[in-house]
């Protein structure tokens, strides 16, 4: 398992590169929350996003997904637009950010991952629910398919919010907090399914909250404070002085050598 | 019955189901509020219209109208995005603005106008046989029959190609959104036939009915069900089960129809609140009462597994160690011994093997949440997880 982790730690391939942020501010009722984010995500890397409340690390996922306009700068995937991208993209957002009392299953919201390929007006099939039962499975969740959602645990809610991303197939994933409110057990899952989807050099973007678990978990961190810290592999720059940096306060945390 | 009577009936009931499929969608992204705004607030429209044509059926006067419902709703967006008031404030400030401009337009103008505030707000059905659709001087039915039943069409039809987007949008606009269905489209979509609706459902059953036409039938329907197609099949049955009963009511009691329907739909709710299988009233106080005795049940075995010495097992002072009242523990007592859970000898307590068993059972069933591996233990045990 450690050796495992060592040989994932490794600097991405010089590839190419998946997400370009140029210039990017994104602002609420005239605030700036993003100011002039330049940013190049290299493919295949498992990166965190960290910084503090407020510091616009969702936003700027929202904003490279097209769900919030910025006021200036642009995004790219792969080096096109991402109305060009969106089969190369998929998204996992934050679980607080839906109604789990909604009358459906977890295998119905896992399928309306595969709503993106369908496109407008064409109904989901035999094909899309067998998609939809091998995310479930990955996940560990087959057994609860028929589950209505609110009777599922908050661990068991964010794993459905996985198996929909996993259905798209994408390359790159953006997931908004996917270990808030979940368990132990749930947290390695996730972990697992996440250095997978990398070993199939799928590129992983997570806003993370634990810094603690930063280098055990991802070889790539982008540190996010209105403006970018900086970025780069987590061995390089995920340090005291960044952190500080970052949270404004003295910040130590002991990172093994 | 008369064919008037028959008309009547099926006028109210294509109302019924054109009013539960948008308000569904409403009750979900919980904008209940938003449908009292339009059906308000399009008064202007319609007033405007019917000036223009003098026909309170005709196309122009339902696209005047349904404009001023997007318009209401864009409005109260835009104040709601100043973030100096909220959203229901944004509501109770534009839609009795919009509806008075109606009102002081009918007042201004009721001499020569067929229209008042009165029909407005309660509608009146029993009126609609009496407005005739000629087709080159053929009778094919009351004017709002067709208003209606286009309208409705319209709505089905849009409801079977946009489901999809519907639900995801409604679930989820942010993935809507990321998988490039835009949930403003979708919205305005919704704002659009809402609004075309209530201007249809308006000359037959009124500002007010209609709300409760979109409302109720979906939240009667959302108690009884996890399914979002059975919540919209539900919501329609309720729908056409009150205005057919409603009527009749109506009849029955010389009232007005529009009010003898709402009060149908809001005794059916009432009905289901109180008796719904899993969410209703009874069932959920019924589960409350079974659960607090079995886990009482259960913390009494607890701890006469957890306490070998003979004093925390003696029946006498048994409240004092758990700390209960004499009545719940001698209650619990019974039970356990009733159960063949327990022994008593010279008055100390002690679990039988059935009690053990029991006990570490359910003990696994609280602490474990994979369903494969208590599936086979729900039925003894399903109380404890409510």
């Amino acid at each position: 398992m450690m050796n495992e982790d060592k040989e994932n730690q490794q600097t991405p391939s010089a590839g190419r590169i998946a997400v370009k942020i140029d210039d990017l501010t994104v602002a609420y009722n005239y605030k700036p929350v993003l100011w002039d984010i330049d940013l190049e995500i290299p493919e295949g890397v498992l990166m965190a996003i960290v910084g503090p409340n407020g510091a616009g690390k969702s936003t700027l996922i929202k904003s490279i997904l097209g769900i919030l306009n910025p006021i200036a700068g642009s995004v790219s995937i792969y080096g096109k637009s991402y109305e060009k991208q969106r089969a190369l993209v998929a998204y996992v957002p934050q679980k607080g950010s839906v109604d789990w009392d909604f009358p459906t299953t977890a295998l119905d919201v896992v399928m309306m991952g595969t709503y993106g390929s369908l496109g407008w007006i064409k109904r989901p099939g035999q094909k899309e629910k067998k998609l939809a039962l091998e995310a479930l499975e990955k996940v560990g969740m087959l057994p609860f398919k028929n589950r209505q959602i609110s009777q599922l645990s908050g661990g068991q809610q964010q794993r459905i919010f996985l198996a929909r991303a996993l259905v798209q197939d994408a390359s790159i994933y953006f997931m908004d907090e996917p270990f808030q409110g979940v368990d132990a057990t749930t947290e390695i899952a996730i972990i697992n399914i996440l250095k997978e989807l990398r070993k199939a050099n799928k590129t992983v973007i997570v806003v993370h909250h634990d810094l603690q678990t930063v280098p055990e978990y991802f070889d790539w961190v982008t540190f996010l404070n209105v403006k970018k810290i900086a970025t780069g592999p987590v061995k390089d720059i995920f340090n005291d002085d960044n952190l500080t940096k970052t949270y404004g306060i003295n910040y130590k945390v002991s990172i093994q050598e | 019955m008369s064919n008037a009577q028959i008309e009547i009936q099926l006028i109210a009931s294509l109302v019924a189901i054109a009013c539960a499929i948008p308000g569904t969608f409403l009750v979900l992204r919980k904008m209940a509020m938003i449908s009292d705004a339009i059906s308000h607030s399009i008064l202007p429209g319609i007033v405007i219209g019917f000036f223009i044509t003098q026909d309170l059926n005709s196309p122009l006067l339902i696209l005047l109208a349904a404009i001023t419902g997007i318009i209401t709703v864009v409005l109260v967006e835009y104040i709601q995005k100043t973030g100096l008031v909220k959203e229901d404030t944004a509501i109770g400030l534009v839609f009795p603005i919009l509806f008075s401009i109606g009102v002081i337009l009918i007042a201004k103008n009721a001499n020569d106008v067929h229209l008042d505030v009165d029909a407005v707000l309660l509608g009146e059905l029993a009126f609609a046989p009496f407005d005739r659709l000629l087709i080159a001087g053929v009778d094919v039915g009351p004017k709002s029959l067709w208003v209606i039943g286009s309208i409705l069409l319209i709505t089905i039809g849009l409801l079977f190609a946009f489901f999809k987007e519907l639900k995801i949008s409604t679930f989820d606009a942010g993935l809507a959104a990321s998988l490039g269905f835009s949930p403003a489209i979708i919205h305005y979509g919704l704002m659009t036939v809402s609004s075309v609706t209530t201007v249809g459902a308006f000359d037959a059953v009124g500002a007010i009915l209609v709300v409760a036409l979109m409302i109720a039938p979906a939240a009667t329907a959302y108690l009884l069900t996890t399914n979002l197609k059975r919540m919209l099949m539900y919501a329609i049955c309720f729908g056409v089960f009150s205005a057919i009963s409603g009527y009749w009511l109506a009849h029955w009691l010389d009232a007005s129809i529009a009010g003898s329907i709402t009060t149908m739909l809001g005794f059916i709710f009432l009905m289901v609140y109180l008796f719904a299988p899993n969410k209703g009233v009874i069932a959920v106080l019924y589960r409350e009462k079974q659960q607090r005795t079995e886990v009482s049940l259960l913390t009494f075995l607890l701890h006469l597994r957890n306490h070998s010495e003979e004093e925390e097992r003696h029946v006498n002072h048994l409240n004092e160690h758990i700390n209960w009242q004499k009545v719940r523990s001698k209650t619990v007592l019974e039970l356990a011994l009733k159960n063949n859970m327990i022994l008593i000898e010279n008055s100390v307590v002690s679990l039988t093997k059935k009690g053990k068993d029991f006990t570490s059972q359910a003990i696994d069933y609280i602490i474990t949440n994979e369903d494969s591996k208590i599936e086979h233990m729900k039925d003894d045990f399903f109380l404890f997880r409510g």
